[in-house]
């Protein structure tokens, strides 16, 4: 099923990619959008932030898994902006103010967002309910069977 | 004369599917008296037939680019190489489609040549419900989707096909996956007919479990390949995106998962009736949601489905009327059917209801994160629900799961003590707890990723457990498939957190001559050319890769750009040790370098036994082989046996016979 996400993305990106290509010989690619920062930490940090980031123009990827042009421009971002002393969090609330919650994949409560918190929780409810249920009757059923055979 | 040929034999098909239908409905009334009821057989049979003829003939449409019929012409080319025009029959919407249709006429055809186990009475509503899901998917193709239909002016030449569907992965992830997908449909209409004709038992349970293994084989292949095909064509190393179109492939195989432990309970031991008739009707209605959410065109943008809503408010209608039609139906009748055998918490049945909820639990989780973002969409609300939302979340029901499952086949039938246990348990909580200490020494690793590699050693100790002590000839081959298939997780979830934990990356712009150093491996940027191929150009990069003082191996990754249509792809290249893969993709040209060289983007992981997650993916398959080679096995010898003990029993009736002949003679000698 996989291809068809990728049937999809090459849809979006198609007909993009061809102006890339073009534009990229124009315009070399930023300067961190392909290389990585030279301090480990502060890369690590960096990296770890670029996968809970969206990549605008992709298919359910992240910045950190995409070739488009795009992508490579918020790399160069978070990395020159985590050089620059940012902390990931600054970075991340700077991104969602320009291109709105859309962008990260770091999931928080808000007005739009909290049924995915509050129904895995009725969910957690729910399992330990029917397991009660199913398994607890059981065991007194169990114990009164037993009682019966003795 | 193809296209129509093709046509008509849809068009046909779609008549036996009325007839399969009508007369399986009829042998349900009359109790399979009526005249009509032997007629859902052979149309099941003659329908599959035709079905997949005409999907032969739309392959063969493909192979030799007729380019008088619209779909060929849209979405294939005469430069492309021959495979990629075969595997390019199901690279769109209406041939995908067809090879869905084909597949479900197939799997009725099937049951319907092969099954004769069932009593008549549950296989006339059996083969009803088949026809009638049938019909419905043949009404969607031949009224929005026609694959077969003809352009006004033949085309000059064809569209072509994605670039990226244009590999290997195409040949081999789609069909195996909707085997799996549509071969649930058998299980969702054994589980109607037997829930209508109140045949829940284990017998019933006997005949569903090799079309639900079956099935479950093919979706763990496919969702195993297309995890893979993903990873090297995609071009960045990541192997699961927790993209929509993925999940929908993810969810039938959690349903299924629990649908075949479900199944084996009710063989077994006749409890879990209604919980397996609920899992056969999940299992399906999940593969119809993914249809939907695939063919509907709802994923590129809720407004884009809005504007354009013929196939997705048919599949829509369709999803509807199927769930909705089959719950009604569960409702009614789930009162009539008991419960089945109890047993006690602490019994291996407990531990499979314990997991099932688990694996329902998971499902909800999936199916949630990836409704709940279209959901929002409807309203002009964007959210994006990722790798940072599925992952703990699914988490905390995954891993309570993973531990079950360890101790889970220790247990005894119906009740047991877990003091018989003890040693076992301390065993796998002990290697748990040590590897768990050992990690979070060895350095500073996420939760999950040190909980995953935890819980896969002591899953893979106690995968073998339930060996010990057993004359090894004398085990089961089914055991053995569940022994092999509980091993394919554990050395797939391995193989997941090691990635996740372990991964080294690489980013540089090097010129030809530079050397780069990654986990111990020396990368060096050999040369760069231009090369060509059928329908692209490429630049090509040599690399030389070597580890410690091993003669260095030659890689060629490539940067490709495919003309028709036109698009860049990157062609990973791979090396593959037995502690994981080396990962080198080449990018674009990124300036000059201080001597005036061209430099290029070049981007390299060490992945440590990131291959083991695929490994897995084949075990956990080869696995369910097993199970159905061992069920099928211990089925053809009870058969044989009462085949042989129905001969005797029929010699001895015939002398029975001759005795009456002359009995006044020899009875009162007896």
């Amino acid at each position: 099923m996989m291809r068809f996400a990728l049937a999809i993305l090459a849809l979006i990106a198609g007909p993009l990619g061809v102006g890339q290509a073009l534009a990229q010989q124009a315009m070399p690619p930023a300067p961190y959008a392909y290389v990585q920062l030279e301090n480990p930490v502060l890369e690590a940090e960096a990296s770890a932030l670029m996968e809970t980031l969206r990549c605008l123009k992709c298919q359910s990827q992240s910045i950190n898994d995409s070739d488009a042009p795009m992508a490579g421009d918020m790399r160069h971002q978070v990395r020159s902006r985590i050089l620059a002393g940012e902390s990931p969090d600054q970075i991340r609330s700077w991104l969602v103010q320009r291109y709105g919650d859309y962008v990260s994949y770091e999931p928080e409560v808000s007005a739009t967002t909290w049924p995915l918190f509050a129904i895995p929780l009725l969910l957690l409810a729910i399992v330990g309910l029917v397991l009660l249920r199913r398994l607890g009757k059981r065991r007194s059923d169990g114990i009164d069977v037993g009682g019966e055979a003795v | 004369m193809i296209a129509e040929l093709g046509l008509a034999a849809l068009w046909l098909s779609t008549a036996l599917a009325v007839l399969q239908m009508v007369s399986g409905a009829l042998g349900l009334k009359d109790g399979g008296n009526s005249q009509f009821a032997i007629y859902a057989r052979p149309a099941a049979v003659v329908q599959a037939f035709l079905a997949v003829l005409a999907f032969f003939l739309l392959l063969y449409a493909f192979a030799v680019t007729d380019l008088s019929i619209k779909l060929v012409a849209t979405n294939s080319h005469s430069a492309k190489p021959l495979i990629y025009k075969l595997t390019g029959t199901w690279g769109n919407h209406e041939g995908s489609m067809l090879l869905w249709v084909g597949v479900l006429a197939l799997s009725g055809g099937l049951l319907a040549g092969l099954e004769r186990r069932l009593p008549e009475k549950t296989m006339s509503a059996t083969l009803a419900v088949q026809g009638f899901v049938a019909l419905g998917f043949y009404a969607f193709l031949l009224l929005s989707s026609n694959p077969f239909e003809r352009l006004p002016v033949p085309a000059i030449e064809g569209g072509g096909l994605n670039p990226l569907l244009q590999d290997i992965g195409l040949a081999i992830h789609p069909p195996t996956l909707y085997i799996g997908y549509v071969g649930l449909s058998v299980a969702f209409s054994l589980a109607m007919g037997a829930l209508m004709t109140r045949q829940v038992n284990p017998n019933f349970a006997k005949i569903l479990r090799p079309w639900v293994l079956g099935a479950w084989v093919f979706l763990t292949f496919g969702i195993t390949a297309g995890s893979y095909w993903a990873y090297y064509e995609l071009g960045w190393g990541g192997w699961w995106f927790w993209d929509p179109v993925e999940n929908a492939s993810l969810m039938p195989w959690l349903a299924a998962t629990a649908l075949l432990h479900s199944v084996s309970v009710l063989a077994a031991r006749d409890a879990l009736r209604t919980w397996t008739i609920m899992l056969g009707v999940l299992a399906f209605s999940m593969s119809m949601l993914g249809t939907f959410l695939v063919r509907s065109g709802v994923l590129t943008s809720v407004h884009a489905f809005a504007v354009d809503p013929e196939r997705g408010s048919f599949i829509l209608a369709l999803l509807c009327l199927y769930i909705g039609g089959s719950l009604v139906i569960f409702a009614l009748r789930a009162g009539s059917i008991s419960e089945g055998k109890r047993f006690s918490v602490t019994s291996r049945e407990g531990a499979l209801v314990f997991n099932n909820v688990m694996l329902s639990a998971i499902l909800a989780i999936v199916l949630l994160g990836t409704l709940y973002p279209l959901l929002t969409e409807a309203f002009d609300v964007r959210v994006s629900v990722g790798p940072p939302y599925f992952n703990p979340a699914g988490a905390i029901f995954a891993i309570p799961m993973l531990m079950v499952m360890a101790i889970g086949p220790l247990l005894r039938w119906k009740e047991d003590k877990p003091a018989r246990i003890q040693f076992e348990l301390a065993l796998v909580a002990s290697v748990v707890i040590a590897v768990i200490a050992l990690v979070a020494i060895l350095g500073d690793y996420g939760i999950l990723p040190v909980l995953g590699l935890a819980l896969s050693i002591g899953l893979a100790i106690a995968a073998f457990l339930p060996l010990r002590g057993r004359r090894l000839r004398l085990v089961p081959v089914a055991t053995w498939g569940m022994v092999c298939a509980h091993f394919g997780v554990a050395v797939a979830l391995f193989g997941m957190a090691s990635e996740s934990a372990f991964t080294e990356e690489k980013l540089a712009a090097v010129a030809p001559g530079d050397v780069e150093e990654v986990s111990g491996w020396t990368i060096e940027l050999e040369s760069v050319d231009p090369v060509a191929g059928p329908n692209w150009t490429a630049i090509e990069a040599s690399v030389l890769a070597s580890r410690d003082d091993e003669a260095p191996t030659r890689l060629a990754p490539q940067s490709r750009n495919f003309w028709s249509p036109p698009q860049p792809t990157s062609e990973s290249a791979l090396i593959t040790r037995w502690d994981g893969q080396l990962y080198v993709v080449i990018g674009d040209q990124a300036g000059v370098d201080a001597a005036g060289n061209n430099r290029w983007q070049l981007r390299v992981w060490w992945k440590p036994f990131v291959t083991f997650i695929w490994y897995g993916g084949l075990l956990v398959a080869f696995g369910g082989i097993l199970s159905i080679a061992g069920r099928v096995q211990v089925d053809l010898k009870r058969r044989r046996a009462s085949a042989m003990g129905q001969e005797r029993r029929d010699d001895l009736d015939a002398l029975g016979d001759a005795d009456a002949a002359d009995g006044p003679v020899s009875e009162p000698a007896e």
